[in-house]
């Protein structure tokens, strides 16, 4: 046996912090932390001084006082009565509504692109190879300025679906009509029917309220909450609930007999009717947009410039998610694939039930920062005068008033704050979906 | 040691750049170049022409000044701004001062902290139309899609008017000129807004300028003009009286044609004070004496400039209306050079 003897401890040194490798680390940290909070600090006292020195201040009062323009997308109440703050909001809405459906497209198509890329058809996979390469090898601005260009110069203007009793007479058609009736596509806009909900009341009546009609609304201050959706989206909710039931006690039955009773009538039927009944009670219908004047009237208006925006972003994210899934895809063994045949799988299933649910894995990480970069990508909008919050609060409000410090930080702020949370939501379903560890 | 050395740095750095923006006339002529903020694009005002030169009634005013404080016009840099970043620029010092047919207002003068120096060109917001629309004033635009410009007081204007007038319309908001000219020729609005003189610069580059009218209805005051920082006040002097001293050059009939025959024999006291011949003008604003003769011969009088770039005989077509001089019924008056 043998004892070994614990060196003498030496007492500390102050040389030790540099030589001793026990303490250096630490030291580098802290000389490191040190200086990064003088640089800040600089930073900080060399604008507050740039600030004094040009006799400006620096508060957020600037933000309840009132914005005076007008914004041509609003998805709730705002006038130029409203405040900065409030106009501020309008743009973050815009923003957040460009992001979540350019990300929804952007992963359907990124998803099939991906996919179909690995096809055995060769026209096809070489179809979407060139797709691929094309899009994400262009700047997103340009691909924003044509989808803006081409939407705004190809459709007709509002003026041309006009027929006037001249034209009537000489049996001249107008030279441009609605798509089936009811869809107008201008050179502003795309023009929708627009659902409107009628109780007890002559449904001329209802069209002429600018409110929704039906069950009406609940004023939360912010915003308003239409109780027809509310009530509709619980009808449905039960509905969903009703239908995982019925299919449960399928896949019960299934366990036990080996036959699976045929479902999908009832879950059709659970799923359509009670909302069909709701909506008639409520009195839907919809409102055709009409030509009054230099613009259509009645119906939901679709802004090119949000159309372009959205449709540019997702072509161009979806180039990217494409190239990741089939990363993906590829990351797992050709063994899954040929274990799944071996089962008697057909290819469509394998890939639904197999691959993509074992890809996922490998998917979600780099797929979180491209929702992210198309997020942040919406402050392009600008350039196809759609008003996101880079246009509201980063635009017209920082040069009305001239805040440009604080307007930038509120802006930053925002959009760190927005991504960090889909990110977190997405580490969530990452951690849902990820390799189960038994 | 060191560390106090590092410090001593870092707050010397942060008081240089805290007094930096001081003393602008010193810094120009040291630089030995005038960096003038001008617009992008407006042709009259402020827009490069075929060689790449920057031209225009506002681009004269940079001239000038280059002239009056350097000895020569052609020592200006031109920083072409937009309605979003002209006050940043001269905020930040980028440039010197901003020629940029920009509005004077209240809070621009006073929260924003610049300093007009003058009126350049009285103006008024109009609306342009398409003359095809058959609209024949403002006041029936009801429900009408409008281009706008953003970053700019017409954007609020036109707000105040639809509501005034208690109309609707949908705003179509641009960044800058040639965008909503894009657009409005391209139909996706049916009336493009802004600067009565703007919409006729932008109306005298458009092919087809018979087929759109300017309506009637001025909607706001929009008096434009040269801004410097404020707290600078020795060298928004010399901006102001330089602006001055071509509106009182027109008004004393002393012109680019005739500025060195008026020099040498002319008796009246105020013209030999203005062009150097008589008293100190020029040293009171720190510059010598003939800063202002050198300013009035770069580009002429006020009324030359106003007659080459905007003028009736050119393609803009603008009339003097409340730019005349006050002896002609308009508005530019120049104080006394006393």
């Amino acid at each position: 046996m043998a004892f070994v003897q614990d060196a003498p401890k030496d007492s500390f040194r102050l040389g030790m912090l540099i030589y001793d490798t026990r303490y250096r680390s630490i030291t580098i940290q802290v000389v490191v932390l040190i200086l990064f909070l003088l640089f800040l600090s600089w930073l900080v006292n060399n604008t507050a001084q740039n600030l004094a020195a040009k006799g400006r201040t620096f508060d957020f009062g600037f933000l309840w006082m009132r914005a005076g323009y007008d914004i041509n997308q609003r998805l709730v109440d705002y006038t130029n009565d409203s405040t900065h703050m409030r106009a501020a909001f309008i743009g973050l809405l815009n923003t957040l509504l460009a992001a979540f459906v350019g990300c929804i497209i952007a992963t359907i198509l990124g998803v099939v692109i991906g996919v179909l890329r690995l096809s055995k058809n060769w026209i096809v996979s070489r179809l979407m190879t060139v797709y691929v390469e094309i899009f994400r090898n262009v700047p997103v601005l340009l691909w924003i300025l044509l989808a803006a260009t081409i939407l705004s110069e190809t459709t007709p203007q509002p003026r041309d679906f006009r027929q006037t009793p001249e034209m009537e007479q000489a049996g001249e058609e107008p030279k441009a009509s609605m798509l089936f009736g009811i869809i107008a596509v201008t050179n502003r806009g795309t023009v929708i029917p627009e659902p409107k909900f009628c109780i007890g009341k002559p449904q001329a009546e209802c069209d002429a309220d600018p409110n929704e009609g039906g069950l009406g609304v609940i004023d939360l201050g912010i915003f308003k909450v239409s109780l027809n959706l509310l009530a509709l989206l619980v009808v449905f909710g039960g509905s969903i609930f009703v239908n995982s039931r019925i299919t449960k006690q399928a896949n019960a039955t299934q366990e036990a007999t080996g036959i699976r009773p045929v479902t999908w009538w009832k879950s059709l039927a659970v799923l359509i009717i009670p909302s069909a009944i709701l909506l008639w009670a409520l009195g839907l219908h919809f409102v055709v947009p009409e030509l009054k004047g230099f613009n259509f009237v009645g119906g939901i208006s679709v802004l090119h410039s949000f159309t372009a925006l959205t449709l540019a972003l997702a072509l161009y994210t979806a180039a990217f998610i494409a190239e990741i899934v089939r990363a993906g895809i590829m990351a797992i063994s050709r063994g899954q694939s040929e274990a799944a045949a071996a089962l008697g799988l057909r290819p469509g299933r394998t890939m639904s039930l197999v691959i993509l649910p074992q890809a996922l894995r490998v998917i979600i990480p780099p797929l979180i920062s491209q929702y992210l970069n198309l997020t942040k990508n919406t402050s392009l909008a600008i350039a196809v005068s759609y008003m996101d919050l880079r246009g509201t609060l980063g635009g017209i409000t920082l040069n009305q008033t001239g805040k440009e410090l604080e307007c930038m930080l509120l802006m930053m702020g925002i959009y760190l704050t927005i991504s960090l949370i889909i990110s977190a939501l997405m580490n969530l379903f990452n951690r849902a979906v990820k390799l189960k560890e038994r | 040691m060191k560390k106090s050395v590092f410090l001593g740095t870092l707050s010397a750095a942060a008081l240089f750049a805290g007094i930096a923006g001081a003393g602008t006339l010193e810094d120009v002529k040291a630089r030995g170049v005038l960096n003038c903020g001008v617009n992008v694009g407006l042709t009259g005002f402020g827009a490069p022409d075929a060689n790449g030169n920057y031209q225009g009634f506002d681009v004269a005013l940079c001239k000038a000044v280059a002239a009056a404080v350097l000895g020569d016009a052609s020592k200006v840099k031109y920083a072409p701004t937009t309605g979003e970043t002209r006050f940043t620029a001269l905020a930040s010092g980028e440039v010197d001062v901003l020629i940029r047919n920009s509005t004077w207002t209240f809070s621009r003068d006073v929260d924003l902290k610049f300093d007009f120096v003058g009126v350049n060109y009285y103006d008024g917001q109009g609306f342009m139309v398409k003359k095809d629309l058959g609209v024949s004033s403002a006041k029936e635009l009801d429900g009408a899609t409008v281009c706008i410009q953003t970053g700019t007081t017409t954007e609020l204007n036109l707000a105040d008017f639809f509501k005034a007038n208690n109309l609707t319309y949908t705003p179509v908001t641009v960044a800058d000129d040639s965008e909503g000219q894009r657009q409005y020729l391209a139909g996706a609005c049916d009336a493009y807004t802004t600067d009565a003189s703007g919409l006729a610069a932008s109306r005298a580059t458009m092919p087809d300028a018979d087929n759109h009218i300017i309506l009637p209805e001025i909607i706001s005051k929009e008096p434009l003009g040269p801004l410097v920082r404020h707290g600078d006040n020795v060298w928004g002097d010399v901006v102001r009286w330089t602006f001055f001293a071509l509106v009182a050059a027109e008004e004393y009939g002393v012109n680019k044609a005739n500025i060195e025959e008026v020099a040498s024999t002319t008796t009246n006291p105020e013209v030999k004070r203005l062009l150097g011949t008589e008293g100190d003008l020029g040293a009171m604003l720190g510059l010598d004496k003939e800063w202002a003769k050198r300013a009035i011969a770069a580009n002429g009088n006020y009324g030359e400039i106003f007659e080459a770039n905007i003028g009736s005989a050119t393609p803009i077509k603008l009339a003097r209306g409340l730019n005349a001089l006050w002896t002609q019924g308009g508005l530019q008056y120049a104080p006394p050079f006393r």
